[in-house]
């Protein structure tokens, strides 16, 4: 009986982790390529969950088909804060990139505790109710669905990096700006696109999470911390981190939970936090930078 | 020869005004009780202690350059400590609020130790006292010893004993005696040994180290003082509210609140943290007085603010300041008038 628990445990983890790798993914492009601890992440997903919420309350798109819609705004948001916050102050001490972002992260989610007042809303997919049963698991829907789409976007997300010529130009920007610039590479252009992209990425995964989790102005601060968690375990900057680093937060988180009494799981997420940043700041996949 | 003359003349004519301005300003905060209504007293109250630890920050992360986002955790330890000697052993908070701060200083010291050591830097360091003052939260909001979710609700007793009082000048006496001991400590801290050590950690590690500073030491001393101080802050929080809870004592909020005005009024200077207050706490007041109905928006007042000071006065207010004139007297060195 025991066995079949965690087994179930495991099995929610790594569905949970793939969200967190999807959320993680922004924060590390963005990091990777300008050296920015983008406070204003979890901010800006609960800015993604807050649009697929009101596009399924006013006109009934239900939030996977109006995923479209909701990075594009995310992208566009991501894009200009980018071009004209963050890009002014880039050769600015890192800790004033840092606070810029916390101001931008406190802007945020008090307009959206002004507009929208601090009541949790949820949102209700009737086809989506109920389990999958696969043997003794069952496993919830829109959990597998979050799941798929996360994987998937991550994957289109890793070929465009790969194999696109932005994709490269994105890259390049990531290992050194001044060479970038130096080979004729818009860096400021390429700056904008990627904070755009990790804008999306993590609305695309408020959007996601809508189906299960609540919605409420203060809800990205969950998960701005697991992103960190996940970014510093994987190493900052690194695609392969995040992904692998998600999915052990979350199978970490869901084994937590099942053994320990109410909210101590959070201990084992900030205890493994803290003893990566001690013994390895690097992460498991990261380089050490200055 | 005439010209030294002039100079001192000049030089005593200035200081002197500066005697008489903070003589006046002196009065003022003395008489300010007196004469102020209690909503007035109370925005007098949340200046002041929102100065006072925003120095307490400053200490830290404006001086020896460590930018904390974790203060909430030593914040809430003070709180906490005092609150649960006082509520379960009626300790007076007077006695508590120094027990607190010494766990506090303690705890700083600790997790400075084990950041330091690990030559923890820069946007790592930040992370790492956020992720200390998580656990804190999480432990105390799991803790039935400590109240658990609900906190700690204090037992109602007025009296100077139990710093508790019905109005408000005696919370205000404190706070602005607070206030003005820590304005003193930072003043003498410049102009020490220590406070150099701190200033040319900031600057540059390396280089202070290869001249012989131990760095990491004295980013502990710096952490247990800044810590230590934070705690005293948390512990006149709990008094003047007579109610503290994991997230009041260790929410994020407060680390953010705690380092605002520094940021705002000028980042290791010594009146910056001052200056930030009297720039943010009645602004928040005000509109939460006006714009009652709707929440946030003096949160979201103070973040607009934080962005456009970071963009345009990057050394805040009081650092812009010091740097126009500092660049204006050395002009006027270099090219003298004829």
């Amino acid at each position: 009986m025991r066995g079949t628990y965690l087994v179930q445990a495991v099995v929610n983890g790594i569905l949970l982790g793939g969200v967190y790798a999807l959320v993680a993914l922004g924060l590390t492009l963005i990091f990777g390529v300008m050296r920015i601890v983008n406070f204003a992440h979890g901010a800006l997903m609960m800015v993604g969950m807050y649009t697929a919420y009101w596009i399924f309350t006013l006109w009934g798109i239900n939030p996977y088909l109006s995923l479209p819609l909701t990075m594009g705004v995310l992208f566009l948001l991501g894009a200009a804060i980018q071009r004209f916050l963050i890009d002014p102050i880039l050769d600015a001490p890192q800790h004033n990139q840092l606070l810029l972002t916390l101001g931008v992260m406190l802007f945020l989610e008090n307009l959206a505790l002004f507009l929208w007042s601090p009541d949790f809303r949820t949102l209700r997919l009737p086809w989506l109710e109920g389990a999958v049963r696969a043997g003794f698991l069952l496993v919830n829907k829109p959990r597998i669905l979050a799941f798929a789409f996360a994987l998937l976007s991550t994957l289109a997300l890793y070929l465009f990096l790969k194999h696109t010529e932005t994709g490269k130009t994105i890259r390049a920007t990531a290992q050194d700006q001044v060479g970038a610039a130096l080979v004729g590479i818009d860096v400021r252009k390429v700056n904008a696109l990627t904070f755009g992209i990790g804008s999306a990425c993590v609305g695309m995964a408020g959007a996601l999470v809508t189906p299960y989790f609540y919605t409420a102005p203060q809800v990205g601060h969950v998960f701005l911390l697991i992103a960190f968690v996940v970014v510093v375990l994987g190493g900052l900057g690194s695609f392969t981190g995040a992904l692998v680093g998600g999915l052990i937060v979350g199978v970490g988180e869901s084994i937590g939970a099942l053994l320990l009494p109410g909210s101590f799981k959070e201990l084992v997420i900030y205890a493994i936090f803290v003893l990566v940043l001690l013994y390895r700041p690097t992460g498991l996949f990261g380089e050490r930078y200055e | 020869m005439s010209d030294v003359v002039s100079a001192e003349v000049k030089f005593t004519r200035r200081s002197m005004s500066m005697l008489l301005l903070a003589g006046l300003a002196l009065g003022g905060v003395i008489a300010f009780p007196f004469l102020a209504s209690p909503y007035a007293l109370r925005v007098g109250i949340l200046i002041a202690y929102y100065a006072y630890l925003g120095q307490a920050w400053n200490i830290l992360g404006g001086y020896a350059g460590q930018f904390s986002f974790g203060h909430a955790a030593f914040f809430g330890i003070g709180a906490y400590t005092s609150s649960l000697l006082f509520a379960k052993l009626g300790v007076t908070p007077w006695i508590g609020m120094f027990a607190g701060a010494a766990g506090a200083a303690a705890t700083g010291a600790f997790i400075g130790f084990l950041c330091f050591r690990y030559g923890l830097r820069g946007p790592y360091f930040s992370l790492a006292t956020l992720a200390f003052a998580e656990i804190l939260r999480v432990i105390a909001l799991n803790w039935r010893a400590v109240g658990g979710a609900m906190g700690v609700l204090l037992p109602l007793r007025e009296s100077f004993w139990t710093m508790q009082f019905p109005e408000g000048p005696p919370y205000y006496a404190i706070i602005v005696t607070m206030l003005g001991g820590i304005m003193l400590l930072t003043y003498f801290l410049e102009h020490s040994r220590l406070g150099t050590y701190f200033v040319a950690i900031r600057e540059s590690e390396d280089a202070a180290e290869a001249l012989g500073v131990d760095t990491t030491r004295y980013k502990i001393v710096a952490m247990a003082l800044s810590s230590g101080l934070t705690a005293l802050g948390g512990t006149f929080y709990a008094q003047y509210f007579s109610y503290i809870d994991p997230n009041l004592a260790f929410g994020i909020d407060v680390s953010v609140a705690v380092l605002l005005p520094v940021i705002i009024g000028g980042v290791g200077t010594l009146f910056g943290p001052l200056a930030g207050s009297l720039i943010l706490t009645p602004l928040g007041e005000v509109t939460r007085r006006l714009l009652g109905g709707y929440r946030g928006v003096h949160l979201m007042l103070f973040g607009a603010i934080l962005v456009a000071v970071i963009l345009y006065l990057p050394h805040g207010l009081v650092g812009t300041f010091q740097e126009k004139r500092r660049l204006g007297r050395r002009c006027s060195h270099d090219h003298p008038r004829p």
